[in-house]
C-alpha cells in the first residue's frame, strides 16, 4: 500500500502547488488594488472577479511558446522547471498537522533549506540562456539576492532550531506548544522570544521572494522584466506560478517555525489531526498579507543598498540574535 | 551598532539632504543612514498609510456599471449652436491643429426697413471637428466671437475606427444641448435684448 500513499501525497502537492499560486496570486491583486485605493478584478467570473487567475493561467497556455534564436534552447526550456521544482519541493517540507505531511524527517528543516536554495540555480539558468542582456542582468542579481539572503535565512532558523533543540518541524511545532515564557506558565510560540529571529526571517523571505523593496532581479522600470524578459506561454506561467507559490510556501515555513504552525492553545493534540490544516492557513492567509503589506508599501532598494543591507545588517543582526539565543538558553535551563 | 554606516554614499545628492530636526542626539548619525530614527518612523508610517488606503473605500468607480457624473463645467467636448455660428472662419484659423472644417455659402435676404438693400447673410453647410486630431485646447471657444462654441461635460463618444471621429454640426449640436446653464445675471445689471 506504500505506493497508493505515495501517489495521494504527489497528487495532493501536484494540486495544491497551483491551487495555493492562484490563491495567493489573487490576494496579492486585490490587496495590493486596494492598497492603492483601487478595486483590482471586478468582471472574471462576476463576483469580485474570483476567476481572473483562472483565465489568465487558460490565456498564457494559449499563448505561443517562443524562444529566441540566440537562446540556449535546452537551458533556456528547463529553467521554468527548476524554478517551480525547488518550489514543489520546498512544499513536501510543510508540516500541516501532526499527522498530514508528506515527508517526517529529523533534519526536515535542513532540507527545507537546501531545497529553497535550487530556485536560485533556474534563476541563473533562464538569466544566462535567454541571450537577452536584461534577462542576464536580471538573472545575476537575482543569483546575487538570492545569495545574500540565503544567510540571514539560515541563521534565523539557526535561532529557533537552538531554541527547540532538534531541527524536525513536527519537533519545532511540539517544542513551541511546550514553551513557556519565562516560567510563567504562558505558551507562546517563538515569535516572542525569537522577534529578533522572525523580523530577519520575514526580510529575508521577502528577499528571497524578489519581492518589493527588494525586486531588482525584476525592477521592471528599468530590466523590463529581468530574468522572464524572453519568456512566454505556459514557461512564464510557471516563473509565475513559483512566484506565488514560493509566496505561500515560505509563509508556510515562517509560520510552522515562528507562530507555532498547525497548533494553537487549549486545543487537544487529538482535535489538531483535524483542524490542523485550518490553524495552519489562517497562519498562512496573516503571514502572506505581511508579505504583500510589505511589498505594497516600500520602494525597490538600488542594488548596492540591497547587498549592504544583507551583509552589514541582516547578517550580523543574526549571528546577534544566535548568541542571545544560546545566551538566554543557557541561563534558562 | 554600523551607525557611520550610510546607505545612501553612492549618491552624490546624499549628503546635501537637510538634516531633519529629529533630537540632537543623532548628530553622528547622517540622515540618509537607515538606523536614523526619522527612517525607521518612516518605514511605520508607509505601513500606516496603506493599511489605511486598504481599509477605506477606494477612490475607483466601475465605469461601463457605474458612471460618474462630471463636473458640470469639464471639457468633454465641444459642441457648436449652429444658429450663432456666422462663418466667421476664426475657430478654423485659430486651430493649432487645423481640425475643424467650416463651409458655407451667402444668400441674400429681404432688406430690414422697406427700401433698403437686401442683406447678405452667411450660411453654414458643414461645420465638422475631426475629434482625433483635437486636442481640447479650447482655443475655438475662447475665439469664437458670438458664442457659437461651448465645452460640454459630455465624454463618451468613443468610435471603433479613427475616421469616425469626424463628428458634423448635428452631432455637435446635440452636444451644445448638454452645456452647463448659464449663471443668472447679478442683480440691477440687464440682458442685451435679442434683435
Amino acid at each position: 500500500m506504500d505506493w497508493v500513499a505515495l501517489l495521494i501525497k504527489i497528487l495532493v502537492i501536484a494540486v495544491l502547488v497551483p491551487v495555493s499560486a492562484m490563491i495567493t496570486g489573487f490576494a496579492f491583486l486585490k490587496i495590493l488594488a486596494h492598497m492603492q485605493s483601487r478595486l483590482g478584478p471586478m468582471e472574471a467570473g462576476r463576483f469580485h472577479g474570483w476567476a481572473q487567475l483562472l483565465a489568465d493561467g487558460l490565456k498564457f497556455i494559449q499563448k505561443e511558446d517562443i524562444i529566441p534564436t540566440n537562446a540556449d534552447r535546452w537551458v533556456f526550456a528547463l529553467a521554468p522547471g527548476v524554478v517551480l521544482m525547488s518550489v514543489v519541493l520546498v512544499f513536501i517540507t510543510i508540516p500541516f498537522s501532526p499527522v498530514l505531511e508528506v515527508v517526517n524527517l529529523d533534519s526536515q528543516i535542513f532540507v527545507f533549506l537546501a531545497v529553497s536554495s535550487i530556485g536560485a540555480i533556474g534563476v541563473l539558468m533562464a538569466g544566462w540562456s535567454s541571450a537577452n542582456k536584461y534577462s542576464l542582468i536580471g538573472g545575476f542579481r537575482a543569483a546575487g539576492q538570492l545569495i545574500a539572503y540565503e544567510l540571514p535565512l539560515v541563521l534565523a532558523v539557526v535561532g529557533v532550531v537552538m531554541q527547540a533543540g532538534t531541527m524536525s518541524l513536527q519537533g519545532i511545532v511540539s517544542a513551541q506548544s511546550q514553551f513557556e515564557l519565562f516560567g510563567t506558565g504562558i505558551v507562546v510560540p517563538y515569535f516572542v522570544p525569537q522577534i529578533l529571529g522572525f523580523v530577519i526571517f520575514i526580510v529575508a523571505c521577502q528577499a528571497e521572494l524578489a519581492q518589493a523593496p527588494f525586486d531588482m532581479p525584476f525592477a521592471e522600470s528599468e530590466l523590463v522584466s529581468g530574468f522572464a524578459t524572453e519568456y512566454s506561454g505556459f514557461r512564464y506561467l510557471f516563473f509565475f506560478m513559483a512566484e506565488f507559490a514560493s509566496n505561500f510556501a515560505l509563509a508556510a515555513i515562517a509560520a510552522t517555525l515562528f507562530l507555532g504552525g498547525y497548533w494553537i492553545p487549549f486545543v487537544s493534540p487529538e482535535m489538531l489531526k483535524y483542524i490542523g490544516p485550518f490553524v495552519l492557513a489562517v497562519k498562512i492567509a496573516l503571514l502572506v498579507f505581511i508579505f504583500l503589506w510589505l511589498r505594497s508599501t516600500y520602494p525597490r532598494l538600488r542594488e548596492d543598498q540591497l547587498q549592504r543591507f544583507a551583509w552589514m545588517y541582516l547578517i550580523p543582526l543574526s549571528l546577534v540574535n544566535i548568541a542571545l539565543t544560546g545566551v538566554f538558553k543557557v541561563v534558562t535551563v | 551598532m554600523t551607525q557611520a554606516q550610510d546607505l545612501e554614499q553612492g549618491a552624490p545628492g546624499a549628503e546635501s539632504e537637510p538634516h531633519e530636526g529629529t533630537g540632537a542626539s543623532n548628530k553622528t548619525l547622517k540622515y540618509g543612514s537607515p538606523a536614523h530614527p526619522a527612517r525607521i518612523k518612516g518605514l511605520f508610517t508607509g505601513l500606516w498609510v496603506t493599511l489605511r488606503t486598504m481599509l477605506s473605500r477606494s477612490q475607483v468607480v466601475q465605469y461601463p456599471h457605474v458612471k460618474e457624473t462630471p463636473h458640470p463645467r469639464a471639457r468633454g467636448v465641444i459642441g457648436l449652436q449652429e444658429e450663432n455660428c456666422t462663418v466667421c472662419m476664426l475657430c478654423a484659423r485659430e486651430c493649432p491643429d487645423w481640425c475643424i472644417y467650416i463651409e458655407g455659402h451667402q444668400e441674400k435676404r429681404p432688406p430690414r426697413h422697406e427700401g433698403g438693400k437686401p442683406r447678405q447673410v452667411n450660411i453654414l453647410n458643414r461645420f465638422d471637428i475631426d475629434y482625433a486630431l483635437c486636442m481640447y485646447c479650447g482655443i475655438c471657444v475662447d475665439v469664437c466671437p458670438f458664442d457659437a462654441l461651448h465645452w460640454s461635460p459630455e465624454y463618451e463618444y468613443s468610435e471603433l475606427g479613427i475616421s469616425d471621429l469626424l463628428h458634423d454640426k448635428d452631432r455637435l449640436g446635440e452636444w451644445d444641448s448638454t452645456k452647463p446653464k448659464l449663471p443668472a445675471y447679478e442683480a440691477g445689471s440687464t440682458m442685451k435684448a435679442p434683435k
